[in-house]
């Protein structure tokens, strides 16, 4: 068994989780990066539009600070967001964009004079000022007052994972890719690393840590229609809700994407919209300037695409083999705008649809897209329940989206928790020591080694990995989707328990030698159901509509009693449900529960007398 | 009626003992928008639970899934099995080293280029939290973007002569990357610096102009062009060197 120290150990090498490795190792400690996938392939890296920070260079963001970017973002959050985190967020995202400039992303940049670009459709003009030229340009995204999304083409994503990933070559951080985390070495108390399969010859490996970082991403893939990579299966979260003591925060807020393409789920970039890309439906006409007359496009994604879902179910979707869709027309754009600031989105559709965008429809519906919920942390990235244990990025539940994240908000996030995380990181190693017991240590890998030699023996039963992972996904997509009911939901907790027990019972088809990916898949669908459980479960209990969450039995914000976040364990092996706790969703109010100015106006107000 | 489609594909673990490198062949019904991502999928989940493969985003922006695709290298994603006959070959990429059947270690590969290549900005200037950005030419951006595209997924290095004859040639993706850098104002290098990793055999010079590399990019990247550009420029570099001595 090879046994691997390391001060910081970070699961997952997307953008979160580099950007704190490079903290520590700048502060003089080791770090190191497990990830499933070379970390230029992380998820990061397939975020198209941008990053959010009030730098306010284009004359289209002039004015804007970090004050507007935290009330965009409360709002956006429907006021579901810890207000210290997300005010921590928007006074620290500019100066993380220079510091990006500095190491070497290509940020676009604003060029002087005039230019031309559309809204809802129509074209405008602008003139961007000779004084700002040359400094990080910005787009418009979704749920913003000011156009303050930095962007490179619209390859953002790939552009900073390139850029970070060579900073950690630079640095000393070292990457162990095709290397997957499967259980947390603790003793309910603190976190001392994880045991860990090696993805290119299937052994175990042990690696030992003060500091554990959970940074894996979103867990997108626990539904059938997601835009998420194939990696982001929320394994690195099933460590935790295996742990019994970490609780999972707000898994019932899940984000609905409003363009993911028709049949293969690949998100098309808010920055279409962002453009000027407008949606249209079975007649080829606009709708969205009818439900939101101010925004019209350009409102949050939870609201846009409850809106896209309510025009489909009127009666007005495109019929197809995949089920129903809309539209997106682009086409408006031009050759020019399409090829070039949007050259992904038209490689997307030709590579993948046979669809031109410059002369054709996109076909587009709501996909599964953003996980709000995740690792819940204090402000300093640490986790609930487990001491040495912290999470950065969309694994975690920070919480500055709340209900809903903005676009261009969560890649922002990456690096700018990823940074003030990891100096928390630093700041908690310098000085620690830690005792790692190896009676701990060997009984965990024990325990992983017969829990792999079950599932090949077949001593459980011989439930088939895939039938009931996709169970759990087509559960999930029926009951906790866009629009929920009580019935929805109870029915959904249900068919998630009967597979839960059959999740208990999978037996391997094949030899289970080496790098086996049914091995891979089995090892976490139980967690995976468990968490399945607490989206479902907390989307049953959270009787009130914030933001992604919308019961259609009870269509009002409750601020009256809902202001809280769920806090979800998995207390005892032998449950069947998870345990649900609550928390105030902040501690402090800088902004008092009010209207959007998009999407529902019902609100009970938190003054309000129960009936 | 739709097409049964006939996959050969190439099978071995090397950690298990008994298994010899072999091709073996699965039979599917063709769908419509079928991609190799969701035929090597159903042949996993339906057929052969143990085939080993690697996808990530499936929207060809990762570049995990390079394989060799009917005697091509390729993005297994994007690759819609209308655009192929009835028969599909699929084997993976030469060069690098084989984890199983059609997934190898690219990761290993491309982090030693980065070392070779110092694959980061080379700057004195220090990062001042207070200043503004400095400033740069949109068209500078525009530039270095367009060779940063580069996804890894090793199709050039796989469809390269030189790479098969000696395994330190830097291939077209490494020399990309040195062009990257090289076009970047605030990477304060030198030609002569830039000479020192790639002026030499394992670099540009080991480059025999076949350009198999640019054929296969599945990121249409210009890299003729920086074959070329880096040629010339390490030519005279070269020169400018003899005459100094």
């Amino acid at each position: 068994m090879q046994t691997i120290y390391t001060d910081l150990l970070v699961v997952g090498a997307g953008l979160a989780g580099e950007r704190a490795a490079v903290e520590a190792a700048d502060a003089g400690f080791s770090a190191i990066c497990l990830s499933l996938v070379p970390a230029r392939r992380s998820h990061s890296s397939a975020a198209q539009g941008g990053m959010q920070a009030s730098l306010g260079n284009s004359v289209m963001g002039e004015g804007d600070c970090p004050d507007i970017h935290f009330a965009d973002t409360v709002k956006g959050s429907d006021w579901g967001c810890d207000q210290e985190v997300a005010r921590l967020f928007a006074d620290t995202a500019p100066i993380e964009m220079r510091r990006l400039a500095h190491w070497g992303v290509p940020w676009n940049r604003v060029v002087a004079g005039k230019s031309v670009y559309y809204k809802g459709g129509k074209k405008f003009e602008k003139v961007e000022t000779l004084e700002k030229e040359g400094l990080i340009m910005a787009r418009s995204f979704g749920g913003t007052a000011k156009w303050r999304t930095c962007y490179t083409s619209d390859g953002t994503g790939h552009a900073v994972m390139c850029t970070m990933d060579n900073r950690c070559a630079q640095v000393g951080v070292d990457v162990h890719d095709k290397t997957e985390a499967i259980a947390l070495i603790h003793d309910g108390e603190t976190c001392y690393g994880v045991v860990a399969r090696c993805l290119r010859t299937g052994e175990l490996r042990v690696y030992l840590s003060k500091a554990t970082m959970i940074a894996a991403g979103g867990f997108g893939r626990i539904y059938p229609n997601t835009t998420n990579a194939v990696i982001c299966d929320g394994g690195a979260h099933t460590m935790c809700v295996a742990s019994g003591v970490v609780p999972m925060g707000n898994m019932e807020a899940v984000q609905f994407h409003p363009t993911g393409i028709v049949p293969t789920d690949i998100l098309v970039t808010e920055g279409c919209r962002g453009d000027g890309g407008t949606l249209l439906d079975v007649n080829e006409r606009r709708f969205m300037d009818k439900y939101e007359p101010e925004k019209a496009e350009l409102a949050s994604r939870d609201v846009v695409s409850r809106w896209m879902t309510h025009h489909m179910r009127e009666g007005f979707g495109v019929k197809s083999p995949y089920g129903e869709h809309l539209w997106l027309d682009i086409r408006h754009l031009g050759e020019e705008h399409i090829t070039g600031k949007l050259r992904e989105v038209y490689e997307i559709c030709t590579s993948f649809l046979g669809v031109d965008p410059i002369h054709q429809l996109i076909p587009v519906r709501p996909t599964q897209h953003y996980s709000m919920g995740g690792v819940r942390t204090d402000r300093d990235g640490a986790a609930y329940g487990l001491k040495g244990l912290f999470a950065a990025g969309e694994a975690a539940c920070w919480d500055m989206h709340g209900f809903n994240r903005l676009g261009g908000n969560s890649l922002a996030e990456t690096v700018v928790a990823g940074g003030i995380v990891g100096k928390k990181i630093a700041e908690f190693l310098e000085g620690c020591e830690t005792e790692f017991k190896t009676s701990l240590i060997n009984d965990a890998v024990k325990r992983q080694q017969a829990r792999i030699d079950a599932l090949i023996e077949g001593k459980s039963g011989g439930e088939n990995v895939y039938r009931v992972r996709a169970a759990m996904q087509d559960a999930l997509n029926k009951g906790a989707n866009i629009f929920r009911t009580q019935q929805g939901l109870e029915e959904c907790v249900a068919t998630l328990q009967d597979t839960l027990i059959r999740a208990r019972n999978v037996g391997l088809r094949s030899n289970g030698k080496g790098v086996n990916p049914e091995l891979a898949a089995a090892l976490k669908l139980e967690g995976q159901v468990k968490m399945a459980l607490m989206v479902a479960y907390g989307a049953l209990r959270r009787t009130e509509s914030r933001g992604s969450h919308n019961r259609e039995d009870f269509p009002a914000r409750n601020d009256r009693d809902w202001l809280n976040r769920t806090l979800a364990y998995w207390k005892k092996e032998s449950d069947t449900l998870p345990t649900l706790e609550y928390e105030p969703a902040t501690q402090v109010v800088e902004i008092p529960p009010g209207d959007r100015g998009y999407g529902h106006s019902q609100i009970i107000s938190a003054d309000s007398k129960k009936d | 009626m739709s097409r049964l489609l006939k996959f050969n594909i190439f099978r071995y673990n090397p950690q298990d003992k008994s298994s010899r490198p072999r091709t073996e062949e699965f039979v599917l019904e063709e769908t419509d928008s079928m991609t190799l991502f969701i035929a090597l999928n159903r042949i996993r989940e339906e057929q052969d639970a143990s085939l080993q493969f690697d996808f990530c985003c499936r929207a060809g922006i990762c570049g995990s899934c390079g394989m060799v695709i009917n005697g091509r290298p390729g993005l297994a994603c994007h690759t819609k099995t209308r655009d192929l006959p009835g028969e599909i070959t699929l084997l993976p990429l030469p060069i690098f080293e084989l984890v199983g059947d059609l997934s190898v270690d690219t990761g290993s590969w491309f982090r030693e280029m980065y070392t070779r290549t110092e694959s980061w900005i080379h700057t004195e200037k220090a990062f001042d939290p207070a200043a503004l950005e400095e400033r740069m030419d949109n068209k500078d951006a525009v530039a270095i973007y367009e060779l940063e595209r580069c996804v890894e997924c090793g199709c050039c290095v796989a469809a390269c002569a030189t790479a098969r004859m000696r395994e330190d040639f830097l291939g077209a993706a490494g020399l990309n990357r040195v062009a990257r850098f090289l076009i970047d104002p605030r990477d304060q290098r030198t030609d002569n610096d830039y000479y020192e990793i790639i002026g030499n055999d394992m670099g540009i010079f080991g480059c025999m102009g076949l350009l198999a590399c640019e054929d296969v990019c599945p990121k249409h990247l210009p890299l003729q062009n920086q074959l070329g550009f880096l040629r010339r420029k390490m030519g005279i570099t070269s020169l400018k060197r003899l005459f100094r001595k």
